[in-house]
């Protein structure tokens, strides 16, 4: 890789490097992004090596191990190029049928391709599934095309052409101007105009200024940040770059939690490589602009996504936040001025400005500009990430690209916003998914995190998982939120163990009010909505915990009852291994009996049993 | 105190207060936990006060004062994984290794511990073990995984 | 660089005198000021327990919190770090605010119930009981950190700081031991609102965080004056021979 000396070496660069490329390539491209990782992806990636090897095609095929391919349900995915064949579910032992059908012959392998559940049609290229055609993705676009370690794949798929144009053509005010127009907001939650954010701090006469990357996906549930870090990184460190041009920072930082090991190392070559070119350091691209990235590790702690909190921990303090005014833009890092967007939002910079404000402010709603990935995870059929414009209905990205509900339950509700969201109801379904809209229903975009719950979810459960949540991750700064918490939880408890009354739910009402407005940061302002919105919108469950003692969910275990029906126990004594509290006894290959006084109600054995033989009620 | 590891990890570093946490990550991968003693000489060199040290290391939850067993089981409690029964993981875990959530096993084998997400929803429910991910890891599939690092 | 908010000045550096309302009643006051200050210094009551003039202001408490701006689009607020600007609407006892002050002291008395200034300011505000839920009932420590930033920021030397987050956050000193940092000084005791701090003074020792100090006798009329690890602190501070500091403020 040579070191760029100017925006025209690197153009001759590409020109050359697209030239060389032959669109023909036969290419076998592994998921390897957050879905498919988990489920092998690395040992199908071996297996194509090794039978590449033993079939002489390790020069012809070229193999990628690249970031999400999207539709994480059909882990472990390959894309076959140029085809554009997609296959699912590949184990290492498919992988000599693939070799040998589909990259020797041509032909497709019938049993590994996508299957529309209802129809039972089959579809085996990329373009004829609905989960894909239904999505105009900016942000995933590279993400199953690119070997996320090579800065050259950046290039062919037209990386830094942003960067170029923005340092050749334009000056820093009109960057701004232009994301300005674009309509651009920041992607991490608060939805604030990423342009008016970038004018405050250009602003501000002090030197030096920082900008921020904030990879602290902390939502549960969320995991688009994550891909793009490891599948694309590249496109964040552009973003970046671009953004240090117009407001005039010096000096750039990505706050990476440290349970994402794999975006850490992705990031960190991806700086070296950068720096090697010419794209980071001094006098970037001959144009006399001095900037570097550096990576900061989080080190565990939710709270650090406020953007005060991510500050202090990175001047080697503790993560609580601090009261706005003044706001980073203008006293961040240091006390110098400081713009902090997260990963989503810097990967859509240089997008913007290769291809223009107008583009992209024609995408979306009226307030809600370009595009959103969301992590579509849960009950849904086919989950995985999905970037479609503002404005998309929670019905089409549900039931069109989800593909709807496992087993055909019924739909409960919708999670969106990690534990500072709310739950969507059946009944707006058809709510045009905006930062506006997702607010007026008691609900925030956040992050982007859609988890779909059905019929077997209990929505006082899910507000008590929030709560508990929230309660072990707040920093315990300010009153409403440190006692707040605390009380929402032993209240919550008491409706779980049948022990509430609809006086709690009065005082939880009252409680929320409070630390909605007097909370510090933005932890504790939003952790009502979980509360909030499952109060609001299925105040039935929580009156069947508190007048009738029911979970109609069966989920909250102390109102729950265990037995083994002895017609269907086949003593095979699963359970009885699986239980903590010795209750289940019995002969082997005799059925066995569960002693209420001593069972826990853990579920373990519910679980183990192979031949349901043990019930709840 | 082994001062040359320290002076290791010490030297990456310019010396500045607002090295303290990387420089404690470094410590925390490279000890498996915070020794006392390490600290005190790292209050020293970055000019920050024990008590700053003390407090950062026990806010976030990456540190640890005590020592940890050689292999660091995370479940995910995201809220996909809760949904999915992760709760039941832990549960699992806790009463096979036998050590509460945040404790490591007597031989120093391993230590369980939750984290809120890991990232891999669509595969709930999802564990890892060291640096490696693995999902739909439900209660039945947990002594399998064991087995793999005992 | 820590942001750093103390009596004087919101900002870095107060501005030109602006106007603003509080309560409907036009006030002057410098830019950039606190709201808490400039309502105090106008006569009006706001009650506070995390705060002090001479220490930065953190906002812990949430006691000090007014309403800004004007219907339908006002803000709950701390005053405490909040700065003075012009045509700024102030409520400091509006029905918003009240609330808020009520459900924190309540949350207050839950967790400290024994403590006498939890239990006067819940009652000046109404709250006589709560329904909240108390774990402990003979804790009095209500994290408002002024200890803590007392050690720090006044006496220099940081023998404190808060351990933990939410569910076991403390005032605690480095691995629950002996502070090797601290003076004996006192003045975190002296500071706390609430005397939770326990603080010992027998046979010429002070006992304070677990450890003794032995304390000077002033040379001329024999009365004890300080730990002799204060006195050398500050003799460390002044440049002073520590002998300057053995004669007690009465023989002088």
């Amino acid at each position: 890789m040579p070191k760029f000396e100017s925006i025209d070496h690197l153009r001759e660069y590409r020109r050359q490097l697209i030239a060389k490329r032959d669109p023909n390539q036969s290419q076998v491209l592994v998921c390897a992004g957050p879905g498919c990782l988990p489920m092998g992806s690395e040992e199908v990636a071996a297996a194509f090596r090794e039978e590449f090897e033993k079939n002489g095609l390790g020069a012809k095929v070229l193999l990628k191990e690249c970031g999400c391919h999207g539709l994480c349900a059909g882990a472990v995915r390959v894309l076959i190029r140029p085809q554009e064949i997609t296959y699912q579910q590949v184990t290492p032992g498919d992988v000599p049928e693939i070799v040998e059908k589909t990259l020797k012959e041509g032909q497709v392998v019938e049993r590994l391709v996508y299957e529309d559940l209802h129809t039972h049609e089959k579809a085996a290229y990329k373009g004829e599934i609905p989960f894909f055609k239904g999505q105009m993705p900016i942000v995933l676009r590279k993400l199953d095309v690119i070997d996320p370690t090579s800065l050259d794949d950046y290039l062919a798929m037209g990386g830094y052409r942003g960067l170029r144009k923005a340092l050749l053509e334009m000056k820093p005010d009109d960057i701004i101007d232009a994301i300005d127009k674009s309509g651009l907001r920041g992607r991490g939650g608060g939805g604030f105009p990423t342009g008016r954010k970038w004018r405050i701090c250009q602003d501000v006469e002090d030197e030096p200024k920082f900008i921020i990357c904030n990879g602290d996906e902390g939502d549960p549930g969320a995991f688009m940040d994550r891909a793009v870090m490891e599948g694309d990184p590249h496109a964040v460190l552009e973003g970046m770059i671009i953004g240090a041009y117009a407001i005039g920072a010096s000096k750039g930082y990505i706050y990476v939690r440290h349970e994402y090991p794999l975006a850490v190392s992705r990031l960190q070559l991806a700086i070296e490589q950068a720096r090697e070119s010419g794209f980071l350091g001094k006098n970037i691209l001959r144009s006399g602009f001095d900037f570097d990235i550096k990576i900061s590790r989080g080190a565990g702690a939710f709270v650090c996504g406020e953007e005060t909190a991510l500050i202090h921990s990175m001047e080697g303090n503790i993560g609580e936040p601090s009261p706005r005014p003044p706001y980073p833009a203008q006293s961040g890092l240091f006390g110098k001025p400081t713009v902090i967007n997260n990963v989503e939002t810097w990967a859509n910079v240089p997008e913007i400005i290769n291809l223009g404000a107008d583009w992209y402010a024609a995408i979306g709603t009226e307030k809600s500009k370009g595009t959103k990935v969301f992590s579509l995870v849960g009950a849904v059929n086919q989950t995985g990430l999905v970037e479609v414009p503002m404005g998309t209905t929670l019905r089409q990205i549900v039931y069109d690209l989800g593909g709807g509900i496992k087993g055909d339950r019924d739909f409960k509700a919708v999670q969106t916003g990690g534990p500072s969201g709310g739950c969507i109801p059946a009944q707006f379904l058809d709510l045009p998914v905006d930062y506006d809209s997702l607010q007026s229903v008691g609900s925030i975009m956040g992050s982007g995190g859609m988890i779909v719950m059905d019929t077997t979810s209990c929505m006082v459960d899910v507000a008590r998982y929030f709560i508990n949540f929230l309660y072990e991750e707040s920093c315990g700064k300010c009153t409403p939120c440190r006692e707040g918490l605390k009380n929402l939880l032993f209240i919550l408890d008491e409706i779980i163990h049948g022990r509430g009354s609809e006086e709690h739910l009065a005082l939880m009402e009252e409680l929320c009010g409070t630390m909605a407005t007097a909370s510090i940061c933005g932890l504790g302002k939003s952790a009502v909505n979980p509360i909030r919105s499952t109060m609001k919108y299925f105040k039935d469950e929580y009156l069947a915990h508190i007048r009738d003692k029911k979970c109609h969910a069966l989920v909250c275990r102390p109102l729950l009852k265990y037995t083994i029906d002895p017609e269907t126990c086949t003593g095979c004594l699963a359970c009885v291994r699986e239980c903590p509290v010795g209750a289940i006894s019995g002969k082997k290959k005799m059925a066995q009996e569960l002693d209420q006084e001593l069972c826990v109600k853990c579920g373990l054995c519910y679980e183990a049993c192979q031949f349901e033989a043990v019930k709840v009620e | 105190m082994d001062l040359p590891r320290l002076e290791t990890i010490l030297s990456r570093y310019e010396g500045e207060s607002w090295d303290l946490i990387p420089v404690l990550q470094d410590i925390q991968d490279s000890y498996s936990y915070l020794p006392k003693d390490e600290l005190q000489v790292v209050s020293e060199r970055l000019n920050v006060p024990l008590t700053q040290i003390y407090s950062v290391a026990t806010f976030f939850k990456m540190f640890s004062l005590i020592p940890k067993g050689k292999h660091q089981i995370k479940v995910c409690l995201g809220t996909t994984c809760h949904l999915k029964g992760g709760g039941r993981v832990v549960e699992s875990l806790s009463h096979r290794l036998g050590v509460e959530v945040g404790y490591t096993t007597k031989d120093m084998q391993f230590t369980l511990e939750t984290v809120g997400c890991l990232g891999s929803c669509a595969q709930a429910p999802v564990m890892m073990v060291d640096d490696k991910y693995y999902g739909r890891s439900t209660v039945d599939k947990v002594p399998k995984i064991l087995k793999l690092y005992k | 660089m820590v942001w750093k908010i103390s009596d004087e000045t919101a900002f870095d550096t107060l501005g030109e005198e602006v106007r603003l309302t509080i309560n409907g009643i036009p006030i002057r006051a410098p830019q950039n000021q606190s709201l808490l200050v400039t309502a105090r210094a106008n006569g009006f009551e706001i009650p506070t327990l995390c705060y002090h003039r001479d220490l930065p202001s953190e906002g812990q408490c949430r006691l000090c919190v007014v309403e800004i701006g004007e219907h339908p689009h006002t803000q709950i607020v701390n005053s405490c770090t909040y700065p003075t600007s012009p045509g700024l609407v102030v409520q400091t006892h509006s029905e918003k605010v009240m609330q808020a002050r009520r459900i924190v002291l309540e949350l207050l008395l839950a967790r400290t119930p024994k403590a006498k200034l939890i239990q006067e300011l819940a009652a000046a505000h109404g709250v006589y009981e709560s329904r909240f839920k108390t774990d402990d009932p003979e804790e009095l420590c209500i994290l408002c950190g002024l200890c803590v930033r007392t050690c720090r920021e006044v006496v220099g030397v940081s023998a404190i700081s808060m351990k933990g987050r939410t569910p076991d956050k403390q005032v605690a000193t480095p691995f629950l031991e002996k502070s090797p940092a601290c003076i004996g000084c006192g003045s975190c005791a002296f500071i706390c609102p609430t005397n939770v701090i326990p603080y010992t003074e027998k046979n010429g020792v002070r006992t304070i965080w677990g450890r003794d100090f032995e304390l000077q006798a002033c040379t001329v009329c024999g009365n004890y004056i300080e730990p002799k690890y204060q006195l050398e602190h500050w003799a460390k501070i002044t440049g002073d021979p520590v002998e300057t500091f053995f004669v007690c403020k009465d023989c002088r």
